[in-house]
């Protein structure tokens, strides 16, 4: 009944590849961004903004990042948090370097300048393939958080070695710094989001993305038939390291305003992000948002249902919280190992028919 | 139906206005991850006073208090979350202990309008109210630890400590960086070699650090540690043979679980501590019969009297003061955020009110002003007995070197009003 091509007619080409080629879907995406658009900003608070939409936003478009390096061009990277890292001194220096620029490029050119280091650490793929990859991107991971605590040119020789964000400004609006309102935040978050997934979806389909799948399924099949894997996984991970330098960028200067390397960029940070990956669905784009909303909520809903509701006590609830989120993870990979995205895809079939499946 | 309508009413203005007044004192505690084991009886000491305080006296001023915690797991993310639930409840102020979260919340408190309590951790230079008006630290900050230890380590060697090698053993964060500057300017005073050997984080992997002191040998080695860190480099120390009566650690490395897990021989092992330590003071009787007694004692009530039990019932007891500074102040019960920040700043702890709430010279008597948030950085140090499993205070209750710190922290203020477009100033 719903997701039906039936009635909905095709004249070009054009029309025929976007991305959402039912009429049913394309209402739902324009809805979806009216919504987060036209009426989230009115009622956000400052709870939902820094405890669950900014975190939410922000580690999808670092779950983007991984996706198009993984899930894409599959090749394994641990170093997501030491690349995140990047972006965040990137965007500290240029803020504190260039203050009277915008936020919005220094954001970008944080994960220009993440997209360089990302490229070099790349380098090794060309010659080392699934675990010995990831190996390879473990040594970047703790070698970056080893030279932002190390050289204090990176944090301008402060004391204790954190960075925090001063105040900036877009159109005379904070969106760094402790002035910032909520939907300040949650907006300037959105409009990289919607802007980052829909080029990330566009490249994932055109030559370049078919090239990494291609580079991805089978290598030396792909070199036969004239794709360059020097190219394509160079640029798998330049693109990749762009996504996440900023959404390391965001994360420093929008969401969290102070940041230590070690404790916030560590390898957790890269496992973190693999698990929304794999949770969501490597090589989807819905299911790295998928994903970065099971990490991101199911925590914060958990706690607040245990603490907030039962009246439990913190310990309690937070060891109960690894427990649940812990056995979901399993559960998930065992009954759709395809993760949250596979099961979007077959809802959508089974509405399709229904309600007369046969 | 008008009756009902009325109920409706009724009930209506009864859910959305508060029920009753409360103090709230959020606690982003932490009794899990690898800080966990200081972070408990922290969390205890910090909520069992303010019980204390409703069992026996009905609150402060009258009005109940009400402890919310919030688990952050030292995690600076979490810790985002908490203060953003726990603020809207009408927190009165917060302690984090965690220096990564107080960096964090240091500008978000300001612009809130909601003190925070850091007591001897966080940002050091927070000492200078000029610019930090939201933030205090009193009675002693890790400026003043570190200058401490120095003295310390001075009266050991009859005042001169010239070319000797000490060893900073720290935890790589904003926490365990935090001394280095300090102590720099030490050594460069007293002539000692100053080496800094940083522990990532969590700190259950020192043996190369460990094998690093025992190739250098120095002749005393500091400890910035925190959480397993601490139980870990004590045993790698005793696993070296170090000689522990050369080991000081900082107030945060001197906790009872820190030193149990290597038995014996950590017997003889320094640390620097703002409070005095034990059970033996009356108000400890009080908590016995009116929370442990009455099953009301938070967590397990086993870390009653515990170093770091006792240093969350210290700072409980100073917010609790500041409190009642405040309601005198404005002559309400009800008091504000705002209203709490202007109490902590008029706070004065005297002997006398010491000794009448039942902890004679548990800490140092002091006043904090506008210009100093920091209070006046005294500290002693304690010494552990392995076979008596206790901290006995081995010297008193000693200053520390101003004329390197105040410099130190004029200089790191100023740049912070610099960055942030802060203008100093009392008003």
């Amino acid at each position: 009944m719903f997701y039906r091509e039936a009635g909905d007619f095709k004249t070009s080409y054009t029309d025929d590849s976007q991305t959402f080629p039912i009429k049913f879907d394309r209402w739902r995406y324009y809805a979806v961004l009216a919504v987060a658009f036209g009426v989230i900003p009115f009622i956000i608070d400052d709870y939902w903004a820094n405890a669950v939409l900014v975190p939410f936003l922000i580690y999808a478009i670092a779950a983007i990042g991984l996706n198009i390096l993984t899930g894409y061009c599959g090749q394994v990277s641990l170093g997501t948090g030491g690349f995140m890292a990047v972006g965040a001194y990137a965007c500290y220096k240029l803020m504190t370097g260039f203050p009277e620029i915008s936020i919005v490029f220094h954001v970008i050119g944080a994960g220009f300048i993440t997209a360089g280091v990302g490229a070099l650490f790349g380098l090794p793929s060309l010659r080392i393939k699934g675990f010995y990859l990831a190996v390879a991107t473990l040594a970047a991971q703790f070698f970056l958080v080893w030279l932002f605590n190390k050289v204090p040119w990176f944090y301008n020789n402060s004391a204790s070695g954190q960075i925090s964000a001063p105040e900036r400004t877009v159109f005379g609006i904070a969106v760094t710094g402790p002035n910032t309102e909520a939907w300040a935040k949650y907006l300037i978050c959105l409009c990289f989001v919607v802007v980052l997934a829909w080029v990330a979806r566009n490249l994932t389909r055109g030559t370049i993305g078919r090239s990494w799948m291609a580079i991805r399924d089978m290598d030396i099949a792909a070199e036969i038939i004239g794709v360059n894997p020097l190219k394509a996984k160079l640029t798998a991970f330049a693109v990749s390291s762009f996504f996440i330098g900023v959404a390391g960028a965001l994360f420093f200067s929008v969401y969290l305003g102070a940041v230590e390397v070690g404790e916030v960029f560590g390898i957790q940070k890269s496992f973190l992000i693999l698990f929304m990956v794999i949770i969501g669905g490597l090589g989807s784009i819905f299911g790295s948002f998928a994903g970065a909303a099971f990490m991101v909520l199911m925590p914060v809903l958990l706690k607040n249902v245990l603490v907030g509701q039962l009246g439990w006590p913190t310990d309690l609830a937070a060891h109960l919280d690894f427990m649940i989120v812990g056995a979901l993870i399993v559960i998930f990979l065992i009954a759709e190992p395809h993760g949250l995205a596979q099961l979007w895809r077959l809802a959508k079939e089974k509405l399709r028919l229904w309600p007369f499946p046969h | 139906m008008k009756t009902k309508l009325a109920t409706l009413a009724l009930t209506a203005v009864m859910a959305a206005s508060p029920v009753m007044a409360e103090l709230v004192f959020p606690s982003l505690s932490y009794r899990t991850g690898p800080y966990a084991a200081g972070g408990i009886p922290y969390a205890d000491g910090y909520a069992d006073y303010f019980n204390l305080l409703n069992e026996r006296d009905g609150g402060i001023g009258g009005v109940m208090t009400k402890v919310i915690e919030c688990e952050t797991g030292y995690n600076t993310e979490k810790g985002v979350e908490c203060y953003e639930s726990t603020k809207g409840e009408g927190a009165l102020v917060y302690n984090p202990l965690s220096t990564g979260i107080t960096y964090q919340l240091i500008p978000k408190v300001t612009a809130d309008g909601i003190p925070l309590y850091t007591p001897g951790y966080g940002r050091t230079s927070a000492a200078n109210g000029k610019v930090f008006s939201n933030v205090f630290n009193f009675p002693a900050n890790y400026w003043n630890a570190a200058s401490l230890a120095v003295n310390h380590l001075l009266d050991i060697n009859g005042g001169d400590i010239k070319g000797k090698k000490v060893a900073l053993v720290y935890h790589n964060s904003a926490y365990g960086k935090e001394p280095i500057r300090t102590l720099e300017e030490l050594a460069a005073k007293h002539g000692f070699e100053l080496k800094a050997i940083p522990v990532d984080h969590p700190g259950q992997e020192q043996k190369s650090q460990w094998l690093q002191i025992r190739r250098d040998k120095p002749d005393y080695v500091l400890m910035w540690g925190w959480g397993v860190m601490n139980q870990v480099a004590i045993q790698e120390a005793a696993n070296i043979r170090f000689p522990m009566e050369n080991f000081v650690g900082v107030w945060w490395s001197g906790g009872e679980h820190d030193v149990t897990p290597a038995g014996d021989s950590s017997n003889g092992y320094k640390a620097v501590t703002f409070h005095n330590v034990g059970t033996d003071f009356p108000v400890f009787d009080e908590v016995k019969t009116h929370l442990v007694d009455a099953g009301k004692a938070a967590g397990a009530a086993n870390n009653i009297g515990t170093a770091l039990y006792n240093r969350g019932f210290y700072a409980a007891m100073l917010l609790a003061e500041a409190a009642r500074k405040a309601q005198e102040i404005h002559g309400t019960p009800d008091i504000t955020p705002a209203m709490m920040r202007d109490g902590m700043e008029a706070l004065e702890i005297t002997e006398a009110r010491m000794a009448e709430l039942g902890m004679p010279n548990f800490g140092p008597a002091f006043a904090v002003s506008c210009e100093n948030h920091g209070g006046p950085g005294t500290g002693a140090i304690q010494q552990w007995d392995a076979s008596a499993k206790t901290w006995s205070l081995i010297s008193e209750f000693g200053g520390s070197d101003m004329d390197v710190i105040q410099p130190l922290i004029d200089a790191d203020s100023e740049a912070y009003a610099a960055e942030n477009n802060i203008t100093p100033g009392c008003n």
